[in-house]
């Protein structure tokens, strides 16, 4: 079978399985948007703006575990999917983005629309190839998902010239089963050894603490994690990217960590004895001031990516080099042969003295206000839902609240952007989960500024009816920004706020949606039920929340865990003067 | 802060160098030197590598190397007995006079006289890093035209090697 470059391409995205591609087309894919005309296999899903191709497949890739694939065209094109390739860098996240570019003979002159995408994206891509030869096309993209969706997963870009995928030229297709390549070997064995030395610390621990993270969604590893605690008895906390691989409705989930974790969280891993992290990376807003991290405490990391250990956090009693799954398998195994269990007396103490943190409820907030409270908007959320969405969020405190107030049970519910941070992801990234789950209800919890980032896609998701929710808290702020100009800038709120925000209503309408708008406590819970009534319409509910509100609790940057400062006394906060 | 010279096997493919040398400028790692050629095996790259941190940073650089996909192997040379060397060529300023003073300079250091013309040698030396430092040091600092160094390149001892 001979084809051109343009169709082994779509035949080879065919072969890997792809069902969906996010794009917007341009001078140098044309060939290729060409050949998507003539086939049926893959579907491709236009979107409004590049970054919003990335975040759909990226949402789409979150929520599904296979990786999201993006075709964009050369130089402006390809700038604009960077934001969103480093935003699935930071979280390593599976995709595969085809980028186009200039024919290979005026590469380097400066050609119209040329940039050097592969330069460009080298420090934000797991790896990146550029194509210089059509009979290594499939072979590369075979690489290309082997390479994304292997060992640590992350995006990896394919920049094709447009003369690769012409039409006149035309070679032989095979795509390759699998592939192997020499200097990418992503399965690692743990010796038996390493695994005994971290159950037997974990044995004699006293006061034992699990902190897991990205990793155990990422390897698919919630059901060993979750046995793996109960066998154990001991409190599990989350990182903002964990949530969900451990039920957070168990009575061992003590919630999540680090800056906006609960008290309970942050004091018990600061009196830790012996802590295990599972597939997390011991990030800043973790770990706060680093030489007051979890002073009394041994540490077993469990990672797949070596360069995760000892990177931030030095002092690893035991490193695990693995993937989560098979090593929790190990360790459950290890478990079940020791003649030694936990500590039942210390264990006890322990979880008395976690239990008087937790009765701190660093989570409560002001119920009788007039004003509609951001954290009851999520708790009602989760009600009308019943728990069962999948949640996605953009950036800011709407975030934050999302993450304390809707409790996860299950993996690839929550969808937001940690380690980059990025505002505009939420609308897009709940696209890419619509059309990966038409009959599941899918939010984005967002606020006024981060919607405003990518609202382009409003129209995409009218284009390809997908009906998603979009919970706007908003609270005419910045209200990350301000919280911390509150607390750092003495209240000097430089450019946190807008005077011109949208009628959110009337452009909800003129891209074809619904479109309501609310302001009082009340009219919360009939709204929402009203939202996710509309099976088939995509709902903007722009609610109007209490804008003096903050998140607690709030580990200031530079300070240790112990050092938290908690919401002082309720209902104080619509008392402070603001601009 | 030890000096380490780091010796990586790598795809010999045109974007090689940049993934390299991009991750130390992206986390902040110094290069002292970097010499690359292809090995006997054209597609494969040796680079050697010389750079100076502290045992976590070195522990670091070595991991992120690793995880470059074109990476293949690579060694910290400084962990184990090895032979260190580098190449360089000077161009000197002479005159009657100090030629003869130049040359028994050139001698004691065992390096060769490549050019000569009425006001100039060219000078060419290998060795370790070290040695070269000496022999400028040595030679009069502003009779020196030019100094070309090609950085260090290394090979551990015994009959162990980094290959394939
Ligand atoms: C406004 C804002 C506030 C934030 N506040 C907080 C906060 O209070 N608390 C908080 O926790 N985060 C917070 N974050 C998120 C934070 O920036 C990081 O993104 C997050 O903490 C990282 O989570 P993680 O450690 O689980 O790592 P991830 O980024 O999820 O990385 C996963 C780790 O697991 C490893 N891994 C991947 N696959 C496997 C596998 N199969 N087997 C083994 N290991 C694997 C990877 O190598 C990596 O080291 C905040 C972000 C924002 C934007
Ligand atoms: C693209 C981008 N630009 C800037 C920031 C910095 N930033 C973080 S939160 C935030 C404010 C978000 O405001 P809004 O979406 O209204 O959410 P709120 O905090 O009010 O809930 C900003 C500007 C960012 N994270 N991403
Ligand atoms: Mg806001």
């Amino acid at each position: 079978m001979e084809l051109s470059g343009a169709q082994i391409l779509l035949q080879s995205l065919a072969d890997e399985g792809v069902e969906y591609i996010f794009g917007y087309p341009g001078g140098a894919v044309l060939h290729i948007y060409d050949a998507i005309f003539q086939q049926e296999a893959v579907k491709h899903i236009l979107v409004r703006h590049e970054q919003g191709a990335t975040h759909a497949a990226d949402g789409y890739a979150r929520a599904t575990g296979k990786p999201g694939v993006v075709l964009v065209t050369s130089g402006p094109g390809a700038t604009n999917a960077v934001t969103g390739i480093a935003t699935a860098y930071m979280d390593s996240i599976p995709m595969v983005v085809i980028s186009g570019q200039v024919s290979s003979p005026v590469i380097g002159s400066d050609a119209f629309q040329e940039v050097d995408m592969v330069g460009i994206t080298r420090p934000c891509v797991k790896h990146n190839f550029l194509v210089k030869d059509v009979t290594k096309l499939a072979e590369t993209i075979k690489k290309a998902f082997y390479v994304a969706t292997t060992g640590r997963p992350g995006p990896v870009v394919v920049d094709i010239p447009k003369d690769i995928t012409a039409p006149n030229i035309t070679v032989p297709y095979k795509y390759p089963k699998k592939i192997a390549l020499r200097s990418y070997n992503p399965v690692v064995n743990v010796p038996k050894e390493q695994i005994k030395a971290a159950v037997e610390l974990l044995l004699n621990a006293n006061k034992p603490m699990i902190y897991s993270g990205g990793g155990v969604v990422l390897g698919e590893a919630s059901a060993e994690l979750t046995e793996f605690t109960q066998q154990l008895g001991y409190p599990i906390t989350n990182t903002l990217m964990g949530l969900g691989s451990y039920p957070a409705t168990d009575k061992q989930f003590v919630g999540m960590l680090g800056m906006h974790g609960t008290y309970e969280a942050n004091m018990a891993m600061h009196e830790s004895d012996v802590i295990i992290a599972i597939g997390a990376r011991f990030d800043d807003r973790v770990t706060g001031k680093l030489d007051e991290f979890c002073p009394y405490a041994k540490i077993i990391h469990i990672d797949i990516d070596p360069a995760s250990i000892s990177k931030t956090i030095k002092k690893i009693a035991i490193p695990i080099v693995g993937d989560v799954k098979p090593v929790l398998k190990q360790l459950l195994e290890c478990l079940k042969d020791s003649k030694k269990k936990p500590n039942k007396k210390a264990l006890d103490a322990w979880w008395q003295q976690i239990n008087e943190w937790r009765s701190v409820n660093s989570l409560e907030y002001d119920r009788n206000s007039d004003l509609i409270k951001p954290q009851y908007v999520i708790e009602q959320l989760y009600q009308v839902t019943k728990g069962d969405a999948y949640i996605t969020s953009d950036v800011g405190q709407h975030q934050m609240w999302a993450a304390q107030y809707y409790h996860f049970d299950k993996p690839r519910r929550w969808i937001n952007s940690g380690g980059l941070g990025t505002m505009g992801f939420g609308l897009p990234a709940a696209i890419g989960v619509k059309l990966a789950f038409p009959d599941a209800d899918v939010a984005c919890v967002t606020g006024e500024a981060s919607i405003q980032m990518c609202i382009q896609e409003l129209s995409t998701a009218l284009q390809f009816k997908t009906p998603v929710k979009i919970i706007n808290l908003n609270n005419r702020y910045m209200g990350m920004v301000r919280q911390w100009q509150e607390f750092s800038y003495e209240c000097r709120y430089s450019h946190s706020y807008m005077d011109t925000i949208p009628d959110f209503v009337k452009l909800a309408e003129a891209y074809g949606h619904v479109g309501i708008r609310i302001d009082k406590p009340e009219q919360v819970r009939p709204a929402l039920e009203q939202a996710f009534a509309m099976k088939d319409r995509t709902v903007f509910l722009d609610i109007m929340t209490d804008r003096t509100e903050n998140v607690y609790p709030m580990i200031e940057a530079g300070k240790g865990h112990h050092d938290m400062k908690l919401r002082v006394a309720l209902g104080t906060s619509t008392d402070r003067e603001l601009a | 802060m030890m000096r380490h010279i780091i010796s990586i096997l790598i795809e010999n493919e045109s974007g090689a160098l940049s993934r390299v040398a991009g991750l130390f400028s992206a986390r902040g790692y110094n290069i002292e030197s970097l010499t690359v050629a292809p090995t006997e095996d054209p597609s494969l790259s040796r680079m050697t590598l010389v750079t100076r941190g502290s045992e976590d940073i070195i522990a670091q650089i070595t991991k992120q190397l690793n995880k470059l996909i074109d990476v293949v192997k690579l060694i910290d040379l400084a962990d184990s007995p090895h032979i260190e060397r580098e190449l360089m060529m000077v161009k000197i300023k002479t005159t009657e006079q100090t030629r003869n003073d130049i040359r028994s300079v050139v001698d004691i250091f065992r390096g060769r006289i490549l050019d000569v013309t009425p006001s100039s040698y060219v000078v060419e030396m290998t060795g370790s890093s070290e040695k070269l430092d000496a022999f400028t040091a040595a030679i009069n600092h502003d009779t020196i035209i030019e100094v070309v160094r090609s950085g260090a390149t290394g090979i551990s001892r015994g009959e162990k090697g980094l290959h394939l």
